[in-house]
């Protein structure tokens, strides 16, 4: 290497010895003009907050994703053609089964690291899904999704359902008992579809279930099709957060105009990039140390035979546990058959909830009818309305993935299968309202919180007591970078609306939709504590200071109670908390 | 946006709390202390080293290890899995860690400010971007010649029909294939392990027996079967029964089924009319199956009844009889289509 141009002595920079990797940079630059952009992008500023590291593990774990799997498609035969195995695993010798089945054994007995491989690749997917759905929380939880970021919260919501997807078609590939019991559930969900079910299950499975066309479907469908789909998105995911630039929490000198956090050279690429080789690191102990998906237990698929406790990958939970709990409505009329308890389950129920997600930023936006540009991020408890919106659906997909193994509940705490289906059929409408209404009130008193510390300061854990003999507790003033932190959050203003009529009697156009609008951001935001004004805080101060003087000469001091006890002269003790 | 402008410092005005700007930046132990700095450079240095050792490590497991049908050697692992995966993941967190503790401890602390700009392009630029997209739309006339657009229209649309027509040989139509099993008059009922026939006394009061029709398991003149692979696992798919044996009394079948079971012992569809699992968890005190899948349960003293669960139909029943040597036969086909339902299931052709 050679040394760093000093330009500071006599002779300019230019004459230095030119170095290697600024040939490559020139040459580069000569024909892509990378310098442009790269004059911005080296230094670009990264905001820290663990929570950001969410996205990251999705991300890192979808590289981890197509660096195993590209390992695994050199040796897995995606056909179901029928062979006799004839591998390492005694028990399985001289059964007829797939070929794409057997090659999946191959893979976990025959080739060095192949089970390795496979077991890092399941864990990753779920890994690659949990991580997705975690970093989506909190983007929902702390506002990140609004303004100008709405279409980047609809491009991660639809990479979820295309990694669950991906994680479906992937899981159903070795062709063993379970997966084909799943694909015999999806079957049995494509057969329920309005007027074209048994089409649609034909075409899909090339003629009747299974047939010997969908692990070949699947599998272009998994390492082609939707691996694109997912790489395009992402790709589309990361220009818009280098556009919009991050979000940050709001702090001293954090504000809406600005980012402050570390550059990307050499911080953030030392620590995302080091981060990358501990996700790594710990899906490959992970495929290293803990089984998953043995597929060589369950045996070759065979239509006629099931496992008892059968469970999909943990993301098909709540559509296992939506399935498992609808009642068994069928309508049979004019010669056709409405399957109500597989369709609306199945198909209906997921679209709904897509919608809902997808749909949310322009939901609160609408009620809200807040259209300013947003980057700092809200505390959830600041949100409370949205806050305890999540923590409803969090509930239902709790509840729903507890049905969804109401099965194993049943066995594992010998439980009656039937009262828990029962019990889950009731809890999914009342257990969500319920959880809302507590969390809204549990944000609205943490908002309290937050104003009584603002206004009276922080317990100091000081037991006073005073010549009366009563006690209470010292509260001493919150240090100004926090209570800055406190405060730096938007005041709510709850749309009132347009009002009934103008001066000369005429309605307002869409009078009806702007009373629902007004009534909503009521709802919405009415119950909200707002932070204190600066009269009130400056009252707040004041009347500290008041209550001081009334409690001299006992009050006097601030004291740690063992100044009273006449030992030692408190003149001059100064207890405040210090920082 | 002046509007929001002006409502931002309408706020900024009622803020309580003056923003008290960037915290003073405090160096760190490794920032002033040259002996941290060596030993986090140490620190650092020894991961790296680390993870050479690791990897290595990892190619000796490669060859070192046997691989093959012992997945339990280890930990229920198998040793190569276990080690290939211990030393890969070292290897890998070494790596991370270091390059980490390198950021933290070595690198610049100093917090830096980038400026945000609206998302949306400034003003001119808008201008500049419509007035172009509408000189380009008044040259090309497409405003003015709504019959080249239309035709053009029209034409992209009608494409829609080869990309649709094309994906028709993706499977035969379903026609009258659902409503059919291999089942037929006289068929024998024979056991899925190994296509024993079955005997009434062969059953004992209580029992299930997982069942196939005989043809799964008969043989050409060549000694070749009759039905196997992909054609096999079809009719598998709608064929599997499950026969049990109960009390006669306990039986309460509809009157046009009073004849299609022999001395209390009935045949029911193994495939579940929910989605399709196969059906096997057997209650032998309350003639209840039920579903492992989703827990759809039916009486089959009472018909095939669905009393739990998300199944919307009653189980299908097969009519058996016995024949001349005493075997446990089928009547006939099923008489309704069985498994999953499916929109046209009522205008099924069972003949």
């Amino acid at each position: 290497m050679s040394a760093p141009a000093a330009s500071n002595g006599t002779t300019p920079a230019a004459t230095a010895k030119p170095n290697p990797a600024g040939a490559i940079a020139n040459w580069a630059d000569e024909r892509l003009g990378i310098a442009t952009s790269a004059k911005k992008q080296i230094r670009k500023v990264f905001p820290d907050h663990w929570s950001f590291m969410l996205g990251e593990i999705a991300l890192w774990s979808f590289v981890i994703l197509l660096l195993t799997g590209v390992f695994l498609s050199l040796w897995f035969n995606p056909s179901m053609g029928e062979v006799v195995y004839n591998g390492s695993y005694d028990q399985l010798r001289g059964i007829h089964m797939s070929e794409a089945y057997a090659s999946t054994l191959h893979i976990s007995f025959d080739v060095r690291a192949g089970l390795l491989m496979r077991q890092m690749h399941h864990w990753a997917a779920m890994l690659f899904i949990a991580a997705m759905l975690v970093h989506m929380m909190r983007v929902f939880l702390t506002g990140a999704f609004r303004k100008p970021r709405e279409l980047n919260w609809i491009i991660g919501g639809v990479l979820l359902l295309l990694g669950i997807l991906e994680g479906f078609a992937g899981y159903s590939l070795p062709d063993d008992l379970l997966s084909g019991t799943g694909l015999r559930i999806a079957d049995g969900l494509v057969k329920a579809t309005p007027v074209l079910g048994s089409y649609m299950s034909f075409f899909m499975f090339g003629g009747e279930f299974p047939g010997d066309q969908i692990i070949p479907r699947l599998y272009t469908a998994h390492v082609l099709l939707i691996p694109g789909l997912i790489l395009a998105l992402i790709a589309a995911h990361m220009l818009l957060l280098v556009y919009h630039k991050h979000t940050q929490w709001p702090g001293p000198g954090r504000t809406e105009q600005n980012v402050v956090g570390y550059p990307m050279m050499p911080v953030y690429a030392a620590k995302a990039g080091g981060f990358f080789f501990i996700v790594f690191g710990v899906v490959a102990l992970m495929g290293g140390l803990m089984t998953i998906n043995p597929v060589w237990r369950f045996g070759p698929y065979n239509p006629a035979e099931v496992t008892a406790g059968s469970q999909p990958d943990w993301y098909m939970g709540i559509a296992e546990g939506l399935l498992r709990i609808m009642p068994g409505w069928e309508t049979h009329i004019w010669g056709i058959t409405l399957s109500w308890n597989v369709f609306l389950p199945g198909q209906v129920a997921p679209m709904v909830l897509l919608g809902i997600v997808l749909g949310y930023p322009f939901i609160e936006q609408w009620v809200t009818g807040d259209k300013r540009e947003h980057h700092l991020l809200e505390r959830p408890r600041n949100a409370p309305t949205r806050t305890a919106f999540l923590a409803a659906m969090i509930s239902v997909y709790g509840l729903l993935w507890a049905a969804g193994g109401n099965d194993i509940l049943a066995t594992q705490f010998h439980l009656d299968l039937n009262t828990i289906t029962y019990f889950m059929r009731g809890a999914i409408f009342i257990v969500p309202p319920l959880v809302f209404i507590i969390a809204k009130r549990w944000c609205i008193s943490l908002q309290r919180h937050d104003n009584d510390m603002l206004l009276h300061g922080y317990e100091s854990g000081v037991i006073m007591r005073d010549a009366d003999g009563g006690y209470s507790e010292k509260h001493l003033p919150l240090s100004e970078e926090h209570a800055y932190r406190l405060t730096a959050r938007n005041r709510d203003q709850v749309y009132t609306g347009v009002s009934g009529a103008d001066a000369n009697g005429v309605e307002a156009p869409n009078a009806r939709v702007d009373q629902l609008r007004a009534r909503l951001s009521k709802a919405w935001f009415a119950s909200n504590v707002q932070k204190p004004t600066k009269e009130e805080l400056e009252e707040g101060h004041h009347h500290a200071e008041l209550e001081h003087e009334h409690e001299v000469p006992l009050e006097g001091h601030a004291a740690d109670g063992h100044q009273f006890d006449g030992r030692h002269d408190v003149v001059g003790d100064d207890l405040t908390h210090k920082h | 946006m002046s509007d929001d402008n002006h409502e931002l410092e309408h706020v900024a005005a009622a803020e309580p709390i003056a923003d008290p700007g960037l915290p003073e930046h405090l160096p760190r132990p490794t920032d002033v202390d040259p002996v941290m700095e060596k030993r986090a450079e140490r620190q650092v240095a020894t991961l790296f080293g680390l993870s050479s050792v690791f990897a290595i490590l990892t190619c000796v497991a490669y060859f070192s290890l046997n691989i093959g049908g012992h997945p339990t050697v280890f930990l229920g692992m198998g040793a190569s899995t276990v080690a290939l995966g211990g030393c890969l993941g070292l290897a890998l967190l070494a790596i991370g860690i270091g390059a980490i503790q390198w950021s933290r401890k070595l690198m610049s602390d100093h917090e830096i400010v980038e400026y945000r700009h609206p998302a949306a392009s400034p003003q001119e630029d808008r201008d500049e971007a419509i007035a172009a997209l509408e000189v380009g739309i008044a040259e090309s006339g497409i405003g003015r010649r709504p019959l080249v657009r239309n035709s053009l229209l029209g034409a992209m649309a009608t494409l829609g029909l080869p990309a649709i027509v094309f994906l028709r040989d993706l499977g035969p139509l379903p026609g009258n294939k659902l409503a059919h099993t291999v089942w037929a008059r006289g068929m024998q009922v024979v056991q899925d392990v190994d296509g024993a026939k079955i005997k009434p006394e062969d059953m004992e009061i209580g029992q299930l027996v997982n069942a196939e029709p005989e043809i799964f398991f008969a043989t050409n003149s060549e000694g070749q079967p009759v039905i196997e692979g992909t054609a096999l696992l079809q009719a598998k798919a709608k064929a599997a029964v499950i026969l049990v044996r109960m009390h006669p009394d306990d039986i309460k079948a509809l009157p046009d089924r009073r004849n299609w079971g022999i001395d209390g012992i009935l045949c029911y569809s193994k495939i579940c009319t929910h989605v399709g699992c196969p059906i096997s968890l057997w209650e032998q005190q309350t003639h209840h199956l039920l579903c492992p899948c989703h827990q759809s349960t039916f009486d089959l003293a009472d018909n095939g009844k669905v009393i739990f669960g998300p199944a919307g139909r009653h189980l299908p029943q097969l009519p058996i009889t016995l024949d001349a040597d005493g075997y446990i036969v089928a009547q006939s086909d099923f008489t309704e289509p069985v498994g999953p339902s499916y929109w046209e299931r009522d205008r099924s052709n069972l003949t």
